[in-house]
């Protein structure tokens, strides 16, 4: 079977890989490229974890064929912090306690921050419908809302 | 292993060619084809991504209404304020497509050509007469969005051919549509019953000039109602009472979990008078 070979930026970076027509970003970011930060929760578009944001989208990777990414912009979990510095949402949801397992964060983190770069200053309820695609098992949710409602109040210098 | 060719053409003319081939699925934003592939309920042998052709993606205003491109993933559908304007009801099925990150990707060619009775964006689709232009290998032609569902599953597309985008008139003075549908929680679920219905107003303040009325999951494809109790009238109860009787009258769904056969028409009754409401309301806001 002939393989698709793509070019696309992901995390700031021009990236090159081969994929063959079944496998999803998700497998080519798990599988090829050792980005392991996003997760497979259900593969059919229901849980969120597998969050990533393509051309300013977000969207689930599990339900995006690799062979799509050619020329786009991709953003995953392992690029939101800076270097060292986490960014102000992982910074948050640690000290709000947002995550029991751990294994719904990176997909929760990638949505909300796609959140706050389209609504900086977001109410609570629009928070959680923007999340509504995010399941998480642990922490009951209220934790979460704390901390991106938080972190938002921080990044607009509250 | 199991594993598609794809392709993605940049011409219309390409995509067409590649979809003549036995086994070739159109690609709109996946969210119902990937699932499927992933399932093995849907397992193609060629996909063919439609959203590298000019004109698939975007909305265009034009004088004559809104040309949308068939792969416009709807949470481009709700930033276009105009569209938003003129037809709330189709954003507001559209935007009941799943979550944010379904949102993404989902569009309106996919809901229709999945042809799921429970499509959301199908009812109001409909009842604002909307235009599938269709490409295929005898060139360009239109339908009725009403008339491409043959199923569940089944659509009346011919081998080869994909809707390339959907036309909208300009809406007429005084009218306006609106889209309900019922599930058993606030997000992400599967209609039960969906109720689009389209009205335009004798007037600001005026009685009802004319209705589409149209429902989904209640049958096999959607079903119009017979709305010609309500013209002339301005929704007293009496006449929310016929329109609610004549939903149920049209009403042919199964029994599932999500609902009885009794419930399902009950339900249907409801939202279609309710979802009149709200379109009257709003016609007579603009
Ligand atoms: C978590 C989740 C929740 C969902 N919730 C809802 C919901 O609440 N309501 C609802 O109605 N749906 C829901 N869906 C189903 C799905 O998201 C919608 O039906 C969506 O509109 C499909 O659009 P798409 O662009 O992703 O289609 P695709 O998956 O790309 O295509 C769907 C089908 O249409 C065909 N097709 C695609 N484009 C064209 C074209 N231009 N011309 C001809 N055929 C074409 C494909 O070959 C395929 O058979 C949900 C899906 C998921 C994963
Ligand atoms: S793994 Fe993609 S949504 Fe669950
Ligand atoms: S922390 Fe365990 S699923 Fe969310």
């Amino acid at each position: 079977m002939a393989k698709t070979h793509v070019t696309a930026t992901i995390n700031g970076e021009e990236t090159e890989f081969l994929c063959d027509g079944q496998q999803t970003m998700l497998d080519v970011l798990r599988d090829e490229m050792g980005l392991t930060g996003s997760k497979e929760g259900c593969g059919s578009g229901d849980c969120g974890a597998c969050s990533i944001i393509v051309d300013g989208r977000l969207v689930c990777s599990c339900l995006m064929f690799g062979a799509e990414a050619e020329g786009t912009e991709i953003m995953t979990i392992e690029g939101m912090a800076d270097g060292e510095n986490l960014h102000p949402l992982q910074q948050k949801f640690l000290e709000h306690a947002a995550l029991q397992c751990g294994f719904c964060t990176p997909g929760v983190l990638v949505a909300s921050k796609a959140l706050l770069d389209k609504n900086p200053n977001p109410t609570e309820e629009q928070a959680r419908y923007w999340l509504a695609g995010n399941l998480c098992r642990c922490t009951g949710y209220d934790k979460i809302i704390e901390a991106v409602m938080d972190a938002a109040a921080e990044m607009r210098g509250e | 292993m199991y594993s598609p060719t794809f392709a993605a053409p940049q011409s219309i003319d390409e995509a067409v060619r590649m979809l003549g081939a036995d086994g070739a699925k159109p690609l709109s934003g996946g969210t119902d084809l990937i699932v499927q592939l992933k399932s093995g309920r849907n397992r193609p042998a060629a996909v063919v991504d439609l959203k590298k052709i000019p004109g698939l993606v975007g909305i265009e205003e034009t004088a004559d209404g809104f040309v949308i491109g068939a792969a416009t993933a709807g949470a481009q559908l709700g930033e276009h304020a105009r569209l938003v304007a003129a037809y709330p009801g189709i954003v507001e099925g559209a935007e009941l497509i799943g979550s944010t990150q379904v949102q993404g990707r989902a569009s309106l060619a996919g809901n229709l050509c999945n042809a799921s009775p429970a499509a959301d964006s199908v009812p109001c689709l409909a009842a604002a007469g909307a235009i599938a232009v269709v490409a295929g290998p005898n060139g360009e032609r239109e339908m009725k969005v009403s008339d491409v569902p043959a199923g569940p599953g089944r659509t009346n597309l011919a081998k080869g051919e994909f809707i390339k985008s959907f036309k909208l008139k300009k809406p007429a003075a005084h009218s306006a549509d609106a889209y309900l549908r019922f599930i058993p929680r606030t997000e992400m679920d599967i209609a039960v019953v969906g109720a689009g219905v389209n009205i335009t107003r004798d007037g600001a303040n005026g009685p009802i000039k004319s209705a589409t009325v149209w429902l989904g999951a209640v049958a096999p494809t959607i079903v119009e109602v017979d709305a010609s109790c309500i013209i002339g009238t301005s929704l007293d109860d009496a006449t929310l009472a016929k329109l609610d009787a004549a939903a149920q009258s049209v009403c042919n769904p199964i029994d599932d979990k999500r609902g009885t056969i009794e419930y399902r028409t009950k339900v249907a009754g409801v939202l279609a008078r309710r979802a009149a409401s709200i379109a009257f309301k709003r016609a007579g806001e603009r």
